[in-house]
């Protein structure tokens, strides 16, 4: 599991180890099912507080992404998240409203930015199928 | 598997009101802080900003002349033994007898401590690389922070102490030592204190701060409640400013002419009013990194 931390740019660090492990989820670098790393293996290999690794964890636990079985460690949720779409589409907004900002200041036509949001959601299927 | 919450636990240090001068030079000025057992706690200052005084009180090597220094609920100074026995001190410039070599600075540094655990010693001086037949002085200075954070560890310690440890150091060796931070908390709780001018460093792997500016505290507390009680907006004035604005509820650390970058205290409602009485516009706002946290209280102005 490839995740990489920076501690420079104001988003707290267990909000990029949840960003990211959905995004692996997402793309299909992580497999249903799959176990990610223990909380302490993963605070070594990023060099963060083993707290931080923990309380990442719980959020995705949480939003339904991983599932811990007792005494066994925790794995990618074989279900799909069980998040209302209206939740998932608020929590989409906020990157939506970003991705329109800078499009904007690019002079970039509305048209553009849905054409490549759908070749990017291309290649991503290409990756998740390999 | 479960880590201790900090918040619940009681105080490994607890300084209240300390007070120390050198000559006229006030270093420390009613300093109070609490570290938690089984957190890790980052003090961060400028050079000069009194850490590594703070450091040598906790060491009981000073003492204090106003208020109280309790380590393990003891005076560190009247206590040094029972105190200094469950420390394990790495200091910037590691003080090692330089014609030992390194098999026998261990065994050297083994009879002062009747908990060293000689294994985890020899397993560290593997995983570090350093070679038991060397004379110390002939190491790296990398080699040689490795060498005193394997003393500083071998005996697990309650409480690790380091005092910029990562100094002057190259990345790997700076990995290594962070790395023995994670450990030393992931383990049955064990605390660290650990002062640092590398803020990255200290977001990443603390879960309290304190910042020390002119021997006084900025800010102490969980890392969280310290981020989430600032905010980074980006003004924009109607009129290019000539010097940093003063406003209300903020600090302000950089810009030019008519966009500045300041930092926001808690009270939401009082920078955009006193932005909005300048006449000037939020044009983004944001969470802060602890660094941009840091230059805002060490070199910004307002209040």
């Amino acid at each position: 599991m490839q995740i990489h931390i920076s501690a420079t740019d104001g988003v707290p660090i267990y909000m990029q180890i949840v960003r990211q492990v959905k995004q692996l989820a997402a793309t299909g670098r992580l497999a249903p099912g799959e176990e990610i790393p223990p909380i302490r293996a993963l605070a070594e290999t990023l060099v963060v507080n083993p707290n931080t690794v923990a309380r990442a964890y719980l959020e995705l636990e949480r939003a339904g992404i991983v599932t811990k079985r007792q005494g066994s460690g925790t794995y990618l949720s074989a279900a799909p998240s069980p998040l209302s779409r209206r939740e998932k589409l608020k929590a989409l907004a906020e990157r939506a409203d970003a991705l329109l900002v800078e499009a904007g200041h690019l002079d970039v036509a509305l048209e553009d930015v849905v054409t490549l949001v759908r070749e990017r959601a291309a290649s991503f299927q290409t990756i998740a199928k390999k | 598997m479960k880590f201790p919450s900090p918040s619940s636990a009681d105080a490994v240090v607890a300084l209240n009101n300390v007070t120390r001068k050198f000559g006229a030079k006030t270093v420390l000025n009613g300093v109070s802080l609490y570290v938690p057992r089984g957190s890790v706690f980052g003090l961060v200052g400028e050079n000069g900003a009194g850490k590594t005084t703070l450091i040598k009180h906790i060491l009981g090597l000073l003492r204090a002349e106003g208020g109280t220094v309790r380590v393990f609920d003891m005076d560190p100074v009247r206590s040094p033994v029972e105190t200094l026995g469950r420390i394990g001190y790495l200091s910037e410039q590691p003080d090692l007898p330089g014609w030992m070599r390194v098999d026998e600075l261990l065994r050297y540094s083994q009879a002062f401590y009747p908990r060293w655990d000689a294994a985890y010693a020899e397993d560290m001086r593997a995983k570090f690389g350093l070679n038991p037949a060397q004379r110390i002085k002939t190491l790296s200075k990398g080699q040689q922070a490795k060498a005193g954070l394997l003393i500083a560890q071998a005996h697990r310690p309650e409480l690790l102490l380091l005092d910029e440890p990562s100094s002057g150091l190259d990345p790997l060796v700076r990995r290594d030592i962070l790395e023995a931070v994670i450990r030393t908390v992931a383990d049955e709780g064990r605390t660290v204190f650990f002062s640092s001018h590398l803020l990255e460093e200290i977001e990443r792997v603390s879960d309290h701060i304190a910042m020390l500016h002119h021997g006084k505290l900025a800010w102490c507390g969980p890392l969280d409640e310290i981020k989430a009680q600032h905010r980074f907006f980006t003004l924009r004035f109607a009129d290019a400013q000539a010097t940093p604005p003063v406003l209300a509820g903020a600090r302000c650390f950089s810009g030019l002419g008519r966009e500045w970058s300041v930092i926001g205290n808690g009270h939401r409602q009082e920078l955009p009013l006193s932005a909005a009485a300048a006449g000037a516009e939020i044009v983004a706002e944001r969470a802060p990194s602890l660094h941009e946290i840091f230059v805002a209280y060490a070199g910004g102005s307002g209040a």
